[in-house]
């Protein structure tokens, strides 16, 4: 291996959120502003000194609008990571790997999205995309939550996962989401009972195992570990970094290939801990991607905190909860803080190694973040 | 209801389908089954490929059973179930359809407690779309 690549070369030294609601007045673009001058502000940045952009798909915010607005300087990098919410790591990646190489100095990524008042994107029936949808979309395999409700049904009938270890995810979300005034689900516990007898969405997953829906931007800002000194925030450094696009795989109906329930996770976790200093059981805190809940264990087996089929048995005995083995998703996730894609996940990760989260992990110092499981997917080693 | 929109790749599919045939590409050099269609051999690179028959028998792999909100003609028809089949010649090919009471029948005349992973079915088709029947 040439050098020591990516390893703490570079910093997250700032970032900034909107309010997260199901619906907040202001546009997508205007959200996605605001959210990048609080990151910037946070990192004691000015915008004109920005230079790179990295961005993820299914926004319609396209980086000139934004440059424009928030009066960046002359970008010399800017780039978008496709497959939706498998692009969250990915965008802190490409900046990290711009600024490493010395095509940037000061790197923003963001997410804004109307998720919450906007169209949800599977009842578009126009755009239909020709491939995989012919194979799925007449048969009334319709969305996401049906797609990865097939996969789920799979996993839970090979491994004896139970609709108990999906509701222990829900559960160690929402209680997080109870400590974070800034949760959409802050003032409202969870009960075993209330998930048992909710509705189905797409059986075997009910409503708790989908994320929410809601408006809201977030944003980080990225520079080198020598810049990051002189910033007023403790760095946070990216310590490793992956993509996982696995071969043969199919986003979101990954039903046709030999091995469906190894997923995009297990292929971003081979090249993270290859060039990691450090191992899952190292890590203090994780910040799991879970749009819907069945991705966390699996994306626990992938990422190599359990064995193959074991990820259901792992969320026993409170793991995921605070104290536990593996506290998860410590503001609340896409469950039940805000489903921004899997940004907010990235900011709460810096949250907990700066020591600033609502439910703080005691003296954690690595986090892992991951994004979407079941699309090509992203995943960031973050250490303080 | 939704129809296929088909691409150069997969309108064979569904040529065939429109006849009642069930057919599958396969590499025309190594012979090796492909699902979806795709130009050319993931194995050997071949471009060459041939559309193989096969039996239409198959096992429930996994199933879903979709609730509103979903679009209007099928949440009519919800609770349905739509399943992927595995293909008795072919285990890794795999195909998403419905488990109906006969050929043409609403995706809601099963009831979803008789579908159980592995059970076996039959294609038939209706309307140009291959639908599964319990076997």
């Amino acid at each position: 291996m040439a050098g020591p690549g990516l390893k703490d070369a570079t910093a997250i030294v700032g970032i900034g959120q909107t309010a997260f609601a199901r619906r907040l007045a202001e546009d997508e673009k205007t959200l996605a502003c605001r959210a990048v001058l609080a990151a910037l502000d946070d990192a004691g940045i000015a915008p004109g000194e920005v230079d790179a952009v990295a961005s993820y798909t299914m926004e319609e915010t396209d980086e000139v609008e934004l440059a424009k607005a928030v009066g960046f300087g002359d970008l010399t990098f800017f780039g978008k990571v496709g497959y939706g919410g498998g692009g969250s790591c990915a965008t802190v990646a490409h900046l990290a790997a711009a600024i490493t190489a010395g095509q940037a100095t000061v790197g923003v990524a963001w997410r804004s999205r109307k998720r919450g008042s906007g169209p949800r994107p599977w009842t578009g029936t126009t755009a239909q995309l020709p491939t995989p949808a012919q194979w799925t979309r007449p048969f009334g395999l319709l969305r996401p939550a049906d797609e990865i409700a097939m996969l789920a049904r799979r996993y839970m009938h090979e491994y004896g996962v139970t609709r108990d270890h999906l509701f222990n995810v829900a559960l160690a979300c929402r209680n997080r989401a109870n400590q974070n005034p800034a949760a959409v689900m802050y003032e409202r516990p969870l009960t075993r009972e209330m998930y048992m007898t909710s509705r189905w969405i797409s059986e075997p997953l009910c409503l708790y195992d989908n994320c929410l829906e809601t408006d809201g931007a977030l944003a980080c800002v990225v520079v080198s570990k020598e810049r990051a000194r002189d910033c007023p925030q403790r760095p946070v450094y990216v310590h490793a970094a992956a993509q996982g696009l696995p071969a043969q795989h199919h986003g979101m109906v990954n039903y046709w290939n030999d091995d469906p329930l190894t997923g995009p996770a297990w292929t971003a976790a081979r090249h993270l801990w290859k060039h990691a200093d450090c191992t899952p059981e190292d890590v203090d805190v994780a910040q799991i991607y879970d749009a819907f809940t069945a991705l966390v264990p699996l994306s626990l087996e992938g990422y190599g905190f359990c064995a193959r089929g074991e990820g259901g048995a792992f969320t026993e005995q409170g793991a995921l909860e605070i104290g536990g083995r593996l506290p998860v998703n410590t503001g609340g996730g896409g469950l039940s803080e805000a489903y921004v894609h899997g940004f907010n996940l990235v900011n709460e990760g810096v949250k907990q190694l700066r020591g600033t989260s609502t439910a703080q992990v005691p003296g954690a110092a690595t986090c892992l973040v991951t994004a979407g499981e079941g699309v090509p997917t992203s995943a960031l080693l973050l250490r303080s | 209801m939704l129809t296929p929109v088909t691409d150069t790749d997969g309108g064979p599919f569904w040529e065939y389908a429109a006849r009642g045939e069930l057919r599958v590409q396969a590499c025309g050099e190594c012979g090796e089954l492909r699902f979806p269609p795709r130009p050319c051999c993931p194995h050997c690179q071949s471009f060459a490929n041939e559309w193989r028959p096969v039996s239409g028998r198959g096992r429930v792999w996994s199933y879903v059973v979709p609730h509103p909100p979903l679009l209007p003609g099928y949440a009519e028809q919800a609770p349905y179930n739509v399943v992927v089949v595995e293909l008795a010649e072919a285990p890794r090919i795999r195909l998403v359809g419905n488990v109906v009471a006969h050929a043409g029948a609403r995706l809601d005349s099963v009831d979803p407690a008789r579908l159980r992973i592995g059970a076996r079915v039959q294609a038939v088709f209706s309307g140009g779309l291959p639908q599964w029947v319990l076997a």
